[in-house]
């Protein structure tokens, strides 16, 4: 019994939004008399951190804390319309919705602190710690709170901004193809490092390496979440699960998590991660969305490291040991190849 | 373990923010360690009932008789819920964005076409009775052939699995059986490759598998509305599907979401809500319906099959050439998302490689299995997998290290690609030079040297010739309104090329039809709705 290392890569990039656009997502923004800022959604949040990246849009556009932002969603008698949180376009499509709305809000905030301070709006600017202050003049400010006050009780005015993001839909030609499927790319590489047993066909991670181009990572702890799970599915995906594990025979389909395979917290691999940003021309601060791609390089790349490792290709997926066993066998025994 | 590389296209980023690229700690992170963060299933109402459906044992058989007359007499039974209680009973997902036909009823009425499809629901006190009362239906079903491989279901006299689309495929822009691409000559350059390689790749079905299963909570508000806590991952889309399957106005429900313990696609398919509301409109009390772990593994939608031919062209020098691509999505017995996954699939053809030759026929098939639906990567995940694999297959076949194989065929900024728009803002070169470098592989200087901004463009700009298949163009079907009408779709909504890509050397000869960018027909959404 031999266990055999190998080393494979794959690189690939994938579109973000729904596929030919046509997928809008809106937002509210308003403030309260306090100068606390509520950002309406319909958007749901599934644990990636949806509320959380469009809280620090909102945040980062208005001039305020993030503090001073809090993200309320998935109501429709509350929230204004969004496609869905799918097709990795949460931080592109309904960040911008945000980011336009938040716009509109800091475009009253700031003429009726222009008011306030008897001052030209354009000459204002935000300190990002809840204060409008007069440009190279600090001391001439006034907090968001007193703006807050003052536009709602004594100008009359709603600090509030609404936004629409809509990439507009593509057709397809039915001939040839040819469509306009997205606006950016998220783009990725991917090495992963396997031992593969021999004897058993077990394959085992040892390590991976990999680069994420994301347009700009706007929460870098939000991206290492999805990253890091997202290889973790990606192996999941490549080396255990299916509930038809004999397709297209439909037999033998596991009905709970004892009988359906994933990797378990013994089978986690170190993961090195490198995050690129390239931002998007139309991303909210060049945001692209990590969410649905960080699993794709992961399967290939698994599956060129055991052809690195004991030189048989495994096409169907998953790449049970049951397989690798009988491709070892069929081809006489393994053959490692050159180690990388 | 993570590093960012700010010193990467830094001179295309203002890196002067405040809270953007912050490690903010999450809004709803005190709520979900302290078990506190509220999910669907944590609304316990008042009197609320539960419901179950009875599901088929069989793939494929017709419907004889259904006798509920002891189930109806067990204890506990509040309704039984049949097929010809549901308003509408027949939909598509996508009708909502006009796309495809309504091919599958919420319960089965004269035909089942996949195991564990739902034929009645039981609304019982609770879900034992409910169960109790599920053992002592009787179906009595008249089993019919069934199909399972997606190539098995596209041969003649194959059984129909869904009458809707007799020919066990999709139907695009109304007339092809699949979704194609074509750009340049794929068989010239084949014929004229160093190397061919033709492989088959097989992706396998995948369970969403999230901690909270599929489920939601609908009941009686004041004002004749109801409320409906939910599971979904789109609200306005579950909103909208019950309106129509129910046949009430969408401001009859006030949907309320919220966190959702996983979704990764799974909870799109607006599977559970219909029916919830329809027990409480029936019942005049809470009804909670929810997937137990067997039915969200085997009868909820998974990520579906797909198998896929890759046929490359590749030069002694690396270059490859040509790709020609056939694929098939196994959709199950209905259509669900599937139809748009293969056009998603058919726009990321060839991968992030510029290959002046590229074909690609990608299918949207009709099997006895449970439905699939979306789910993370949808439409792209397998033909990563399988393109990946080529790639590295074709790397050893000409001698080339992967990672210089791939710097060497990656797209850059002004390639043309064989969706006909121009590469922009690529990087795929920059991840591999750096995933290399972090991974200490070494690669040969000019790859280093290598930039997604520099040697693109130029020839790689050019549209092919290419050859058309000799068949009359499909006549522009007529509009209609749906929910979220996405038509019309004219020439002036296309945005603009930016340049415009030089013509190609010389015209090839077309049907006297319009070339891109003119007076376009149709939708891309193919088949209407009628």
């Amino acid at each position: 019994m031999t266990r055999h290392r190998g080393r494979g890569m794959a690189s690939i990039n994938y579109p973000i939004g729904m596929n030919l656009g046509g997928d809008p997502s809106q937002a509210l923004v308003h403030s309260n008399p306090s100068g606390k800022f509520t950002v309406a959604l319909s958007s749901i949040d599934l644990g990636q951190g949806m509320k959380s990246v469009t809280r620090q849009i909102c945040a980062e556009t208005l001039g305020v804390p993030v503090e001073d932002v809090y993200v309320d969603t998935a109501d429709s008698d509350t929230g204004p319309h969004c496609m869905g949180s799918f097709a990795s376009r949460g931080t592109h499509r309904v960040g911008n919705a945000v980011m336009a709305a938040a716009r509109e809000a800091r475009g009253v905030m700031m003429e009726a602190a222009a008011e306030e301070l008897e001052v030209n709006a354009a000459d204002l600017e935000t300190d990002g710690r809840g204060n409008i202050h007069v440009k190279g003049a600090p001391h001439r400010s006034i907090s968001t709170k007193d703006v807050a006050i003052a536009a709602q009780f004594k100008q009359g005015k709603t600090i509030s901004g609404r936004g629409i993001f809509l990439v507009p839909l593509s057709n397809v030609d039915p001939e040839t193809g040819e469509m306009s499927p997205a606006t950016c790319y998220a783009h990725a590489c991917l090495v992963a490092e396997v031992e593969v047993d021999d004897e058993t066909g077990e394959v085992a991670m040892v390590r991976m390496d990999s680069a994420y181009e994301l347009g700009r990572a706007l929460n870098p702890r939000l991206v290492e979440q999805q990253l890091v799970g997202g290889a973790w599915m990606g192996v999941s995906h490549a080396l255990y699960e299916t509930p038809e594990p004999y397709y297209p025979d439909p037999v033998h389909g596991p009905r709970d998590f004892v009988e359906y395979l994933m990797p378990g917290p013994g089978d986690i691999w170190p993961h090195d991660i490198a995050v690129l940003e390239r931002p998007a021309p139309d991303g909210p601060f060049g945001a692209k969305g990590p969410g649905e791609m960080c699993a794709n390089p992961v399967l290939p790349a698994v599956a060129n490291a055991i052809f690195n490792a004991v030189g048989v290709r495994i096409d169907d997926l998953p790449i049970t040991p049951e397989k690798v066993l009988r491709a070892i066998k069929s081809q006489g025994g393994a053959r490692p190849q050159a180690r990388r | 373990m993570l590093e960012l590389r700010k010193d990467i296209f830094a001179d295309e980023r203002d890196d002067n923010l405040k809270e953007i690229g912050k490690g903010t700690q999450r809004q709803d992170m005190l709520g979900h360690v302290t078990g506190t963060s509220s999910y669907f299933n944590d609304h316990k109402l008042q009197g609320m009932l539960h419901l179950k459906v009875v599901r088929s044992t069989q793939a494929h058989a017709r419907i004889r008789r259904i006798d509920t007359t002891d189930a109806e007499r067990s204890a506990g039974v509040r309704r039984i819920i049949r097929g010809t209680d549901v308003p509408v009973n027949l939909n598509t997902l996508l009708s909502l964005i006009n796309f495809g036909k309504d091919d599958e009823p919420s319960l089965a009425v004269d035909k089942v076409r996949y195991k564990g499809e739902p034929i009645l629901a039981i609304v019982a006190d609770s879900e034992h009775e409910a169960f109790e009362a599920i053992a002592k239906v009787k179906v009595d079903y008249e089993p019919l052939p069934a199909v399972f491989d997606v190539e098995d279901a596209l041969k003649s006299g194959a059984p129909v699995v869904n009458e809707t689309y007799p020919k066990n495929t999709f139907i695009y822009h109304d007339v092809y059986d699949h979704q194609r691409l074509r750009f340049g000559d794929a068989d010239a350059a084949l014929a004229s490759a160093d190397h061919v390689l033709e492989q088959r790749y097989q992706m396998s079905p995948i369970e969403h598998a999230p901690t909270e299963t599929n489920g939601a909570i609908a009941a009686p508000d004041t004002n004749g509305r109801y409320v409906v806590y939910t599971s979904t991952q789109a609200l306005f889309f579950s909103v909208d599907t019950c309106a129509k399957i129910l046949d009430v106005p969408s401001n009859t429900f006030h949907f309320i979401g919220g966190t959702v313990g996983g979704g990764f696609g799974g909870k799109v398919d607006t599977l559970t809500e219909p029916l919830a509301i329809l027990g409480a409109m029936l019942t005049g009390r809470p009804v909670r319906y929810v997937f137990g772990r067997e039915e969200e593994m085997q009868y909820g939608p998974p990520r579906g099959a797909e198998r896929i031919y890759i046929k490359d062209g590749v030069m002694r020098d690396g270059r490859v050439v040509a790709r020609k691509i056939r694929a098939y999505f196994d959709s199950g017995a209905y259509t669900r998302l599937s139809s748009y996954a293969a056009v998603k699939c058919a726009a990321h053809l060839p991968g992030p490689y510029t290959i002046p030759n590229v074909y690609g026929d990608v299918y949207c098939v009709f099997t006895n299995r449970t439905p699939a639906t979306a789910m993370r990567g949808f439409g792209v995940t397998a033909m990563d997998f399988a393109i990946e694999c080529q790639m590295d297959k074709l790397a050893n076949l000409v001698g080339m290290d992967p990672m210089e194989f791939r710097i060497l065929n990656a797209y850059r900024d002004g390639d043309m690609k064989a969706h006909r728009r121009e590469a922009k803002n690529t990087a795929l070169i920059e991840c591999v030079q750096v995933a290399a470098e972090k991974a200490k592989w070494p690669i040969r200087d000019e790859f280093r040297r290598a930039s997604s901004r520099k040697d693109g463009g130029g020839s790689r700009a050019a549209i092919p010739p290419t050859p058309t298949d000799s068949r009359a163009r499909p006549a522009a079907p007529a509009q209609q309104r749906t929910s979220y009408d996405r038509a019309p779709v004219t020439a002036t909504r296309e945005p603009p090329r930016d340049p415009p890509p030089p013509a190609p050397p010389p015209p090839p000869p077309r049907p006297a039809a319009p070339s891109h960018g003119a007076t376009r027909f149709s939708s891309v959404f193919g088949t209407r709705r009628r």
